[in-house]
């Protein structure tokens, strides 16, 4: 077999820009050069581009789905891509990176390991730039790979990109940024893409691909601290399994073993983890991101919503919270409003206490006047809840650290927080 | 100690937190299965999912009386063997009664005429979610496809109004006579689902397969002879060694020479593949925003 299965693993990364800075191209080029293109699609996009009287082929029409984005030229949505080398299989998100469109890289953002920057060689670091940087900073993506595109364009001059590079430093060091990465390309010759380029001797980092291929994300779960969600009680109430009672859920945090001694919450009971079960039997342990179904040794009261910890290891049990709030709604936000809040498998309603500041997305001042907060704003926000959520800060956690807004009215979705 | 999981077992892993999500989250679900590869998977998912209890939604199949006879047998197998309850919806029944009318002439398909009949159903069992076996990577409208993707009380989908949908928390909140389309294996691509099913052992249609069959071209396409498709003089039925990558109905479902013959053979077919796998559907070449047009209508 071509592709080994054992050992692939799954990295999600997610791309954010404008219709010029050759986002739409890179993929274009990753996909292409891993194989990823089929010959139909190819054709398809020969004869679109034909049509549409312009010259080669047009790559963003890969990227673009919807019929009133391939009318406008634009990426409005965000669009998941798929391709897979003999190391790892990736999904992208690939998401505009307009102001406007704050909301969809917020959204493509959220479950991100590693966040693709993309910078013009010629412009060096712009508005949109440092936009996505503080995105990718906000939704802690642990790691940030900087594209400084378009080498062929300024002579792939080292002087060029040293410059950049010094300069996005500067800015970045204002950012919760763990893992930055720089890496001179171009996207529509293919240097450092996936092939590496004799035109940069100067630069002797690994290209875009071999990175991402490469980068550690074994340690992206949170690994120390246990969280179990309960999310469905399975009860066959069949003659085989009279009695049987489990906790299916998955692994948002830790690493839960047999026997262990465990808290229920907000019971505040414990007990011991009987046993872990899975369709293809039984498991000494398991950990995040997996699916398994937890039977416990005494028959206590549990049912979706509750969480099972260890006892000595905590979330916070909590009515109130601080949250970074990206709005989603063309309503603004309402002081004071009342809205259904989303949490793990949770659900309660809240209250918004306080609005304390509204962040500039392009400078990171904070606002401290502005209570409007409107679609694609980011706020920080207080919430009190009608009862208490089992909460990490999100920097721990991003599954047990993250909330959403739903319009009572509309039911919508109308917000997304991080727990500070 | 290795805290990883495979890609597989990762899909694996998101699938079934989706599955149980629509068990919690919703009062009457149901699992759209066509007898696809992509809807074994998915029963095979929600086993999982569920186990040991039994999986807690019936299966519905949507028949246009126009499957691959190897398709209804296998259907029949498996539901006994899950011991889930079936419910068909025949489109020959809404022809009969006038409810709808079938396309005439070249290239007609009953693919269409699924739609009504699909929301018929899902109105008569008073079903709030219906799970699909839909991927994003199979078409460009697919790719924005929400894992809860919600829909008005006519079953239509606004793809530009798309409720965001973020880390883990699904919403799956909706007013009375509205439902959700539900996409677990949404991030599955071709190949993860052949590895998939390969390594699981998980049975298969045998159409699936390399076999002898009577074909025959058109546009490009080879389709399997049947009773249901009037060929034109030129076009002439010739024995081939033949398998299906999709399965559809017989009049728009083209089959591929191959001489894949076992799961291992047919994987190293898709990892070497230069054809996307609806390239030989007829219902998506209609044009190019077929699959778009179709789904805002509420197609699967």
């Amino acid at each position: 077999m071509s592709i080994s299965v054992d050992n692939s693993e799954l990295l999600r990364f997610t791309t954010a820009g404008s219709v010029d800075d050759g986002k739409s191209t890179l993929i274009g080029r990753m996909l292409y050069d891993s194989k990823s293109i089929f010959e139909d699609q190819y054709e398809k996009l020969k004869a679109t581009t034909e049509r549409r009287g312009e010259e080669g082929v047009n790559l963003a029409l890969l990227t673009d789905g919807l019929r009133s984005e391939r009318e406008q030229g634009i990426t409005i949505d965000v669009a998941y891509r798929y391709f897979a080398t003999p190391k790892r299989k990736f999904i992208i998100a690939d998401t505009p990176g307009h102001i406007q469109y704050t909301r969809n890289m917020v959204t493509g953002a959220s479950t991100a390991n590693v966040a693709l920057v993309l910078i013009d060689a010629r412009n060096g670091v712009v508005e949109q730039t440092r936009r996505h940087a503080i995105i990718a900073s906000l939704l802690q993506i642990p790691h940030l790979v900087v594209c400084v595109n378009k080498m062929d364009l300024v002579d792939y001059s080292e002087e060029a990109y040293e410059a950049i590079k010094e300069e996005f430093e500067s800015f970045a060091s204002k950012l919760d940024v763990v893992d930055v990465h720089f890496i001179p390309i171009s996207a529509l010759k293919g240097d450092n893409v996936v092939h590496r380029s004799d035109k940069t001797p100067w630069y002797d980092g690994p290209t875009l691909m071999y990175y991402l291929e490469n980068v550690h994300i074994g340690s992206d779960h949170n690994l120390i601290d246990v969280r179990f969600p309960v999310q469905y009680v399975v009860r066959p109430n069949t003659d085989e399994h009279h009695d049987y009672r489990g906790y299916a859920g998955r692994i948002a945090g830790g690493v839960m073993k047999k026997g262990d001694e465990v808290m229920l919450l907000p019971s505040g009971f414990t007990t011991k983890v009987a046993k872990i079960d899975t369709f293809d039997g039984e498991l000494e342990q398991a950990f995040p991101p997996m699916s398994v179904t937890v039977l416990l040794e005494d028959d206590l009261d549990l049912s979706r919503g509750d969480m099972i910890v260890r006892v000595n290891n905590q979330p916070e049990v909590t009515q109130d919270m601080e949250v970074m709030m990206c709005w989603f709604s063309d309503r603004p936000l309402q002081p004071r409003g009342k809205y259904t809040i989303m949490h793990t498998t949770q659900e309660a309603r809240c209250v918004v206490k306080e609005i304390r500041y509204k962040l500039d997305i392009n400078t990171l001042h904070r606002d401290l006047e502005d209570n409007d907060i409107r679609m694609n704003d980011i706020a920080r926000v207080v919430l009190r809840t009608t009862k208490p959520l089992f909460v990490d800060e999100y920097r721990k956690n991003r599954i047990t650290g993250s909330i959403i807004l739903i319009d009572e009215g509309t039911n919508n979705t109308v917000g997304a927080g991080m727990i500070i | 100690m290795n805290y990883n999981l495979n890609h597989l077992r990762e899909l694996e892993s998101e699938s079934i937190f989706i599955l149980r999500e629509v068990a919690a989250q919703f009062e009457n679900p149901v699992l759209m299965f066509s007898g696809g590869k992509d809807s074994i998977l998915m029963t095979h998912l929600a086993q999982k999912a569920f186990h040991p209890g039994r999986i807690p939604f019936p299966l519905l199949h949507i028949d246009t009386g126009h499957n691959f006879p190897e398709a209804i047998t296998f259907r029949d197998d498996l539901v006994e063997r899950l011991g889930v309850r079936l419910i068909v919806g025949s489109v020959q029944e809404a022809i009969d009664k006038g409810m709808v009318v079938e396309e005439t002439g070249y290239n007609a398909s009953r693919n269409g005429l699924q739609i009504a009949v699909l929301l018929d159903e899902l109105e008569k069992g008073k079903f709030d979610a219906a799970l699909g076996g839909a991927r994003r990577d199979e078409e460009k409208a697919r790719a924005k496809e929400r894992f809860f993707s919600h829909r008005d009380e006519f079953g239509q989908w606004d793809p530009k109004n798309q409720r965001p949908e973020l880390w883990n928390l699904f919403n799956g909140k909706k007013q009375y006579g509205e439902h959700f389309r539900v996409f677990p294996i949404s991030n599955w691509t071709e190949l993860d689902v052949w590895q998939y099913l390969a390594i699981e052992n998980v049975p298969l249609p045998s159409v699936y397969y390399a076999h002898k069959r009577e074909v025959f071209e058109r546009d490009g396409i080879l389709l399997a002879e049947n009773e249901f498709t009037p060929r034109r003089p030129e076009e002439e039925v010739k024995e081939m060694m033949v398998r299906c990558r999709t399965m559809g109905d017989m009049t728009c479902t083209g089959v591929w020479p191959s001489d894949a013959t076992t799961l291992e053979a047919i994987i190293q077919e898709v990892s070497t593949t230069r054809v996307t796998e609806r390239g030989a559907r007829s219902d998506d070449k209609r044009s190019e925003t077929a699959m778009e047009d179709r789904k805002k209508k509420g197609y699967f």
